[in-house]
């Protein structure tokens, strides 16, 4: 499986929860399968995907959850001892590990190689961290969701890429809109 | 009531409540007073661009934040300041330690100082620059100007402003 077709199994599971989705074609993706006021698409600023969603989910008590990449995470990776110590129990990590740079052409990351995100987000401190093959990323999420734990899971999938168009929506009515779900939402 | 004590005043009299810090020599008195202060989530990022990240999430979470650094970390946050915090509009008072100017015993610090306000300057940042302790009087007035404009504020203060370094 590769991203775009786990966004898809997942997006039913999404629909209703805060979801922070990281730059380039995983916001696009998700942007085209399942657009909801309650998505932040990043359009720019690789590796913040997940500093953004555990500011949000530290500032209100909703689930929050963000949608990131191997290769994100290896650009911001003193993200990761940050969230291990400030325990924010309505955070989900959902990192998509597909061992390459997706939207800049898959080039092979090192996470791919010889690097393990999951071993890294333990030596990190992060306590509920789960790694899962792609198939299983809806029971999974779910069941993060279920446990009112802050969880990290690291979902190894395939690289690949589907066409998808760029987001035109102005930056300033995805935050408005974004705002405006967490103030109504019940 | 020291300057410090002041700065904590102030964020909490424009209800800041969430501020993220990565170390400077001159901001260690104030970086402790935030961290004392019970009614300030203190939440320390390894790297200033990582901390505007959670700013911005702290923000649309509905509080209101604050990043305290380094003039050395404008270099490294250049891309999170015009693609998250300006892009998105939102607001973001920068509490700057200004090293590299009068005062400074480290020469290399003075190789990012010449270069500070004028990429402030660049990337259209409302500037202010406290030189003497009395300047504390305008942070007020900066916070609420802050909040009012949705837009990143830089305040530098200088080893003079601190009584040394």
């Amino acid at each position: 499986m590769i991203r775009s077709e786990i966004l898809k199994e997942i997006a039913p599971i999404l629909r209703d929860q805060l979801v922070i989705c990281n730059i380039g074609l995983p916001s696009q993706e998700l942007h085209m399968i399942d657009d909801q006021p309650t998505n932040f698409y990043m359009l720019g600023t690789m590796g913040l995907a997940s500093s953004i969603g555990l500011g949000v989910a530290l500032a209100q008590d909703k689930k929050v959850i963000s949608i990131d990449g191997d290769g994100s995470v290896l650009t911001n990776f003193g993200t990761l001892p940050t969230i291990a110590n400030n325990v924010a129990n309505n955070f989900i990590l959902l990192i998509v590990d597909n061992g390459s740079y997706g939207s800049t052409g898959d080039q092979p990351t090192y996470s791919g190689k010889k690097t393990s995100l999951t071993a890294v987000a333990k030596a990190c401190g992060c306590e509920n961290v789960v790694e899962c093959q792609a198939e299983d990323t809806p029971a999974v999420l779910q069941a993060a969701i279920d446990s009112d734990q802050m969880t990290i899971i690291v979902c190894k999938c395939e690289s690949g890429n589907v066409k998808v168009p760029v987001i035109t929506m102005d930056p300033v009515v995805i935050r408005d809109r974004f705002m405006k779900s967490i103030a109504t939402q019940a | 009531m020291s300057v410090s004590e002041k700065i904590v005043q102030d964020f909490k009299a424009n209800d800041i409540s969430f501020v993220t810090t990565v170390p400077c020599k001159q901001l260690a008195g104030v970086i402790d007073a935030i961290e004392a202060d019970e009614s300030i989530y203190h939440i320390p990022s390894n790297k200033e661009d990582e901390g505007m990240g959670l700013c911005a999430g702290a923000f649309m979470g509905g509080k209101r934040p604050a990043i305290i650094m380094q003039n050395t970390a404008i270099g490294v946050t250049i891309n999170t300041l015009v693609t998250l915090t300006q892009y998105y509009r939102m607001p973001l008072p920068m509490l700057i330690s200004y090293r590299g100017e009068l005062g400074e015993p480290v020469a290399c610090q003075v190789e990012m100082a010449v270069h500070t306000k004028a990429l402030l300057a660049q990337l259209n940042i409302p500037t202010y620059h406290f030189h003497k302790e009395s300047d504390v009087e305008e942070l007020d007035s900066i916070l609420k100007y802050t909040f009012m404009c949705n837009k990143p504020v830089a305040v530098l203060t200088d080893a003079s402003f601190w009584n040394g370094y």
